[in-house]
């Protein structure tokens, strides 16, 4: 198992006491509820990191979250490559958010593949008036003119379509008739909700209601060793590394979503024996609907750095025979070698060193030991838009003393930072440039910093590349003035 | 300085026709007028153009592109004595937004300059104020005065007081003010008493009181007002008098005091409109032993 420490509780209770302190009373009651420190819990290696998550953000602060078109037309449905995606409504929603996540794919923009094209029914006034039903209807019969070779169209509804009431699943029909292509309506109004959270739960809805148990032609021959490698959205090709080490195991994966997906991968889904999870934020829905409704279990797992790959290497195995387990730990002793040279180039350069992240809903605590793997250590973590079950899981991975942050504020953040000063921050763009500007390093970890694959074996090299690059960077040393004095 | 008032009131009441009516009579005052129908249905204008109008700001507006694709001469058209009119229009039923239709339509005809050069600016708006779209007239310093149509019947006053709701919202920061009830009579019981009633619990007047009248019908019936029907009716020297009255009621507007439901009620119990559940019992009581014995 990872590194044993702990963090300085009274330290970081204090910090939260004091950014607190900056707020109106009301603010800092409502603030308060999501700010904490990891104390021990009951349960051995563990420990309570319960804030309250999931409620709206408090107007006024800075937030960096986004909404539900955002979570389901750009994480769930956008990688999902021989479908068009349809950003419904006015232009501004589909331009601003177009290419924002590095899906990777196989394919041919604008022939098989169309992730990275920006499609807009681009409402004008006259469609908030009159209804845009006509326009999406005429528009997905262009759309099947001009890229015939598409599987399917999805219509991820903007703000107004819910405002005016627009029947898009009564359209979504009649084009179904017409073209006999699957097409998805989905109601991710960007004003529902508080967060991208609940625009993944609208669009994994939709692929029950609208991709699952549909007339299909696919000949499929169901094997003993099916998978469906789950919620890897294949950001600098993540789930590639990840799909090579179930198929060396032993394993078939029938389906990858949504990253490098088809739209049959999604709707054989459901043959499949088991159900692996990757962000379990983001798809944990689905899973459990095909649970109930085939009996599908499935496994949560996690591939970012070789003590988690070990362990869920083995986790996925035990659902299966001998054969498979002994394949795993094939696999394993294969890759040693690859993790000992990492080791030896990186850990020595890294060790010791204190990593603060914030990121979205799986990663800020899915690459703890991925870090730990590395010798350093988590001072301080939080979800953008976690629930509470990802903060109980949580437990599991932080030391006691870690500062527990939720939907932080960019006050709060900065603040944290600045009288933590850890050795590296990980978090998005927006954190990026204000905490370098501070001094300290940073890597963006929900891109990857255009870099990765992250995931698997292969991509903990280039991870750990990654945070020597940024940490161990000879610009560090520029950064105080040489006529100050020391 | 061009005065701008509106007519609501429940769908059905007869904000329309009384409207046109009354402004048929303002013209013969030597009054400049533009009508602004603001309903999808554009008949707000029907019985001044002698036609249904058919080229409204949003239908022209959906062919051309956009309503800056659109003259202000395409949209307005003249009717009975030089009164200028301009519907909204707007989708069909059960589609799209016509209340943001109404905010594009009175936006365009005002940056266009179709209320330069008159007198009076009448909106005439559908049914109740459902959304912002529709109180787009009451909002923004566009009406000065709101008229609210209504009648004895329950369902009127009630749609009468949830407008005043809505002006009441606006009075203080647009300056719109309640210019008066206008009865629009369906010879239900105690009528006039209650429409009194009710506009002294609202804080206004009931400016006039619209006996019912078959001419109106028949003037309808012709695409016509009764002004232009049957000028010398007793219903046209009504609609006079109400014309002047308006005319006259320029700033006299109050800031009206919307009643609660309750209070709504207790004054329909009052005026004997409404049953209280004690005399509803004992009726029903009654009947039953009247069965009974039968």
């Amino acid at each position: 198992m990872s590194l044993d420490y702990t963090n300085d509780t009274a330290a970081a209770e204090a910090l939260i006491k004091d950014v607190l302190d900056a707020y109106p009373e009301k603010a800092a009651k409502r603030r308060a509820k999501h700010l904490a420190v990891a104390k021990p819990a009951e349960e051995e290696g563990a420990t309570s990191c319960g804030v309250k998550s999931n409620i709206k953000s408090i107007p006024g602060v800075m937030t960096i979250r986004g909404c539900a078109y955002a979570g389901s037309k750009g994480v769930v449905w956008g990688p999902i490559k021989d479908m068009v995606h349809i950003s419904h409504g006015p232009v501004g929603c589909g331009q601003y958010s177009w290419s924002q996540r590095r899906n990777y794919f196989n394919g041919t923009v604008g022939i098989d593949s169309f992730v990275t094209m920006q499609v807009t029914s681009d409402f004008q006034e006259r469609d908030i008036v009159f209804g845009g039903d006509k326009n999406l209807d005429a528009m997905i019969d262009e759309l099947d003119t001009m890229f015939p070779l598409n599987k399917g169209i999805s219509i991820q509804s903007e703000c107004p379509i819910g405002l005016i009431g627009d029947d898009i699943e009564a359209v979504a029909k009649k084009k179904h008739k017409e073209t006999g292509k699957t097409i998805v309506p989905v109601r991710c109004e960007g004003f529902r909700g508080v967060s991208q959270s609940l625009g993944h739960h609208i669009a994994n809805d939709a692929i029950r209601d609208w991709v699952f148990d549909k007339p299909n032609t696919e000949e499929f021959v169901a094997g003993p060793y099916d998978v469906n490698l789950i919620a890897d959205y294949n950001i600098g090709g993540d789930a590639w590394p990840s799909r090579k080490l179930l198929e060396e195991m032993g394993l078939r994966v029938i389906g990858m979503w949504s990253g490098d997906a088809t739209l049959s991968e999604m709707a054989r889904a459901p043959k499949a024996k088991l159900n692996l999870i990757h962000c379990y934020r983001s798809m944990n829905y689905i899973c459990r609907h095909m649970e109930e409704k085939y009996g599908i279990k499935w496994v949560e797992y996690n591939f970012f750095g070789p003590s988690q790959i070990a362990t869920s290497l083995r986790k996925i195995a035990a659902q299966f025979d001998e054969t498979i387990q002994k394949k795993a730990e094939e696999v394993i002793a294969k890759y040693q070698p690859l993790v000992d040279s990492v080791l030896a180039k990186y850990k020595a350069r890294l060790e010791g060193k204190t990593v603060m992240l914030y990121v979205g809903g799986l990663r800020p605590r899915h690459v703890a030991n991925a870090y730990e793997d590395l010798g350093m250590k988590i001072v301080g973590t939080g979800y953008e838009f976690g629930h509470n079950d990802d903060y109980q899981r949580t437990g599991h991975y932080v030391k006691e003393g870690t500062l527990i942050y939720d939907d932080v504020t960019g006050y709060e953040l900065e603040k944290f930072i600045e009288q933590i000063r850890p050795d590296l921050v990980g978090s998005g763009i927006k954190e990026k440039y204000a905490t370098q500007k501070m001094g300290v390093p940073f890597r963006q970890m929900h891109s990857w910093d255009y870099s990765g694959p992250y995931h698997g074996y292969d991509g903990f090299a280039i991870f750990a590349r990654d945070m020597d690059m940024a940490i161990n960077s000879p610009v560090w040393d520029k950064f105080k003035a040489p006529w100050k004095a020391a | 300085m061009v005065r701008q008032i509106a007519f609501y009131g429940k769908g059905g009441i007869g904000k329309s026709t009384t409207s046109q009516n009354t402004l048929a009579a303002l013209v013969e005052m030597g009054q400049k007028i533009l009508i602004v129908g603001c309903d999808p249905k554009a008949d707000s204008t029907r019985l001044i153009l002698g036609c249904k109008l058919q080229d409204t700001v949003l239908h022209l507006a959906a062919k051309a592109g956009s309503v800056e694709d659109l003259e202000l001469e395409d949209v307005m058209k003249i009717g009975y004595k030089g009164i200028k009119c301009a519907e909204s229009g707007g989708p069909e039923p059960g589609v799209g937004c016509a209340g943001r239709g109404v905010i594009t339509a009175i936006n365009f005809l005002e940056e266009n300059g179709a209320y330069d050069d008159v007198d009076y600016v009448s909106y005439d708006v559908l049914g109740d104020v459902v959304c912002g779209g529709f109180a787009m007239p009451i909002r923004e310093n566009k009406a000065q005065e709101i008229y609210i149509v209504m009648s004895g019947e329950m369902m009127a006053l009630f749609a009468a007081n949830n407008i005043a709701k809505g002006i009441l919202k606006y009075a203080g920061s647009g300056g719109v003010r309640l210019g008066g009830l206008i009865c629009n009579e369906r010879q239900t019981d105690r009528e006039l008493d209650l429409s009194e009633s009710l506009a002294a619990k609202l804080n206004t007047q009931l400016i006039h009181f619209v006996p019912r009248d078959n001419g109106v019908q028949h003037a309808e019936l012709r695409r016509q007002t009764v002004i232009q029907y049957a000028p010398d009716s007793k219903q046209a020297e009504e609609y006079r008098q109400l014309a002047q009255k308006i005319h006259a009621n320029g700033g006299k507007g109050t800031i009206p005091t919307p009643i609660t439901m309750e209070e709504l009620e207790d004054m329909l119990l009052e005026f004997g409109i409404m049953k209280s559940d004690e005399q509803a019992l004992a009726e029903l009581e009654a009947k039953e032993k009247s069965l009974c014995s039968a």
